[in-house]
């Protein structure tokens, strides 16, 4: 690739080109019980970069019958991985964070390319978030313990965490890598094995993670599938071989993936997005400071990872005092952000995923005019040239309207902002609340008292306060009403969601009970 | 569906061609198959093609019509957003994600959508079967 940049920044070549740091092969196979494993039926789909539009490797469009081979090698591999001591499951889990450390810009830049998202954001959030997270879990397994309870002098129960066994997990398209390791790594910590079917537009770089990882992790611990959902994923689901299915997605799938844990009587966990909503109350301006600046690019922040984020705050709720001072700070920020090549170090939006997403966004923004929606910034495509002029982008977009408009109640998943005004607490927490959804949301006040009782009143899985778009390790992360069922991102999910719980009830008296 | 008054009536789905050839085929391959129109992440917005009988219905999910002998539904509390618009079933380019069926090679179901007039939203509020909001 040979794009310039007019900032000076650095520029990677893309995976494949002389120079960079990526090597591509022009076919990858799944990754099963620690081997490369073609498909069985022979059939391999396109992978394509959202920059160029362009076809950049192939992958198995994998079947049934391979599921079911991944299925044979977890299983073969569940026993021997399950009783490994805490300790080898934590230094595995810690070698799996160095080398994913020690090759951050090779993943960094293989993200990107599948994915589209800003390379600055791949180095600096995705990959070292990712490393972190298999550490996070390598200290929780490290340190984690059982209970005993005396229940009288001579009985005690002991209760300990048993693996589930071998676990379905299907990962998004918007973090391959981050989702990959939110699932992955409690799984493993657990001493469970894995079957991880990507998202089908970004099959690529979770692959380029197994070549780096693949012989850290015991043969048939860990089993990469690529293909079509409504082929390989459904067929991973409904499978009487799974002991729990993960999901991360929309909400139809959501419902068949419980639909489907509910016929084998197994738990399933479900993340189904959001429509965040992101509430400014007028003291953010009392001064003209550091806070108000961290406050105007919260707000820019919908346009974080183009908007491809299940907890995106793409509803901002303005105090209608401050609403037209604090937007034309907002919009002049916008109208700076740089796309371009996200391979680029100074861009700051890359493309859209895929065509069907840019097709949707674009579907969006037509619906938000026609329901009265008056338009800020964007709309549109930008114009970009050379090997970009066929990429998935779209500029970020902010619409003004109410929330009983179809862009304030539905994830569009793209750069597009629905903004409104508020008069008061009362109905900034009824608007808050008036979705369908409650994954995220975000208060910006420099009152405790305030952003404490809108924290603790919207009724979303995680509020940040006077923050938005951070996800440490140890922080839970899930949603409440349509947003899905469980909790990931702390030490919960390993001791609830990936694991069962055994009580030993030990009575250590000589004494019959008498009764018979 | 049955209408009051004489209104003209007024579908709140409809598709097109490419879509209903698209319907025509899947059917030939797969038998009978529903869209479900869904929400929320990812591709969340699109509507989902599965075989009919997979996803179990329940008393929440609002029949909104047919397309090319293909029911359309829509879970009620997102109808309540969206019942002010009519749902237009098209084909896009490119694999859908989540567990639906493809519209053909590299083609997956898209929704585009268009606001009701007055004048159809009367329509509507006579027509049976129309849930409460």
């Amino acid at each position: 690739m040979s794009v310039t940049t007019t900032t000076g920044a650095k520029v990677y070549e893309a995976p494949g080109q002389a120079g960079s740091p990526v090597e591509v092969k022009s076919r990858y196979e799944n990754f099963i019980g620690g081997h490369w494993v073609a498909p069985v039926d022979g059939q391999y789909m396109r992978d394509l970069s959202p920059a160029t539009a362009r076809q950049f490797t192939e992958v198995p469009r994998s079947t049934k019958e391979d599921i079911e081979l991944a299925l044979d090698a977890a299983h073969a591999a569940k026993d021997s991985w399950g009783e490994t001591s805490l300790t080898e499951r934590a230094r595995i889990l810690n070698r799996i964070a160095d080398v994913i450390e020690e090759h951050t810009e090779m993943l960094a830049v293989a993200e990107t390319w599948d994915n589209g998202k800003p390379v600055r954001e791949t180095l600096a959030a995705d990959i070292p978030l990712a490393a972190d997270h298999f550490r996070y879990f390598a200290g929780e397994t490290r340190a984690l313990t059982g209970t005993s309870t005396e229940i009288d002098k001579d009985t005690v129960a002991y209760h300990f965490h048993e693996p589930l066994g071998v676990v379905g997990q299907i990962i998004p398209f918007n973090f391959p890598l981050l989702m990959a390791a939110w699932k992955l790594a409690p799984a493993l910590a657990g001493g469970n094995c894995t079957v991880i079917k990507p998202a089908s537009s970004t099959p690529w770089s979770i692959l380029k993670l197994a070549e780096l990882i693949g012989d850290i992790v015991p043969p048939g611990v860990l089993n990469i599938v690529t293909g079509p959902g409504g082929e390989i994923g459904k067929a991973l689901a409904t499978s009487r071989r799974i002991a729990k299915i993960a999901f991360t997605g929309e909400t139809v799938t959501g419902r068949l993936i419980m639909q489907y844990a509910a016929e084998n009587i197994i738990p399933s966990t479900t993340e189904l997005g959001g429509k965040s909503p992101n509430v400014f109350f007028a003291d953010v301006m009392d001064a003209d400071d550091a806070f108000l600046d961290k406050a105007v690019e919260g707000l820019v922040l919908y346009a974080f990872n183009k908007g491809e984020v299940c907890t995106c705050p793409s509803r901002a709720l303005i105090q209608e005092s401050i609403y037209d001072r604090f937007m034309e700070r907002a919009l002049e920020r916008i109208g700076r952000i740089r796309q371009g090549n996200p391979l680029d170090l100074s861009t700051q939006m890359g493309p859209q995923n895929s065509k069907q997403q840019l097709d949707k966004i674009m579907s969006y923004v037509d619906i938000g005019l026609q329901e009265g929606a008056e338009l800020l910034i964007g709309g549109k495509q930008p114009e970009l040239d050379g090997e970009l002029a066929d990429g998935y982008f779209f500029e970020p977009t902010v619409l003004k309207g109410h929330n009983k408009m179809r862009v304030f109640q539905e994830e569009i998943f793209g750069p597009v902002l629905a903004v409104t005004t508020f008069r008061d607490e009362a109905d900034a927490l009824e608007i808050a609340n008036d979705t369908l959804y409650g994954l995220g949301a975000g208060v910006w006040t420099r009152n405790g008292s305030l952003a404490y009782r809108m924290g603790r009143a919207i009724k979303a899985g995680r509020v940040w306060t006077n923050c938005y778009h951070q996800y440490p390790a140890g922080a839970a992360f899930g949603g409440y009403k349509m947003s899905g069922v469980g909790r990931e991102l702390y030490r919960e999910t390993l001791t609830e969601h990936y694991s069962q719980t055994k009580s030993l009830l030990v009575s250590y008296s000589d004494q019959p009970l008498g009764l018979f | 569906m049955t209408y009051q008054d004489g209104q003209p009536p007024v579908d709140r789905v409809t598709a097109t061609p490419a879509a209903l050839d698209a319907l025509a085929r899947v059917r030939e391959q797969r038998g009978a198959v529903i869209l479900y129109q869904s929400g929320g992440c990812c591709d969340g917005s699109l509507p989902v093609c599965l075989e009919q009988g997979d996803l179990r219905l329940g008393g929440g999910d609002v029949l909104l019509g047919s397309v090319g002998g293909c029911p359309v539904y829509i879970d009620d509390r997102q109808y309540a957003v969206w019942k002010h618009t009519q749902l237009i079933i098209d084909v896009g380019e490119g694999e859908p994600e989540g567990f639906s069926l493809p519209a053909g090679d590299d083609r997956h179901f898209i929704t585009r959508s268009r606001v009701f007039s007055a004048t159809e939203l009367a329509a509507l509020r006579g027509m049976k079967g129309e849930p409460s909001s």
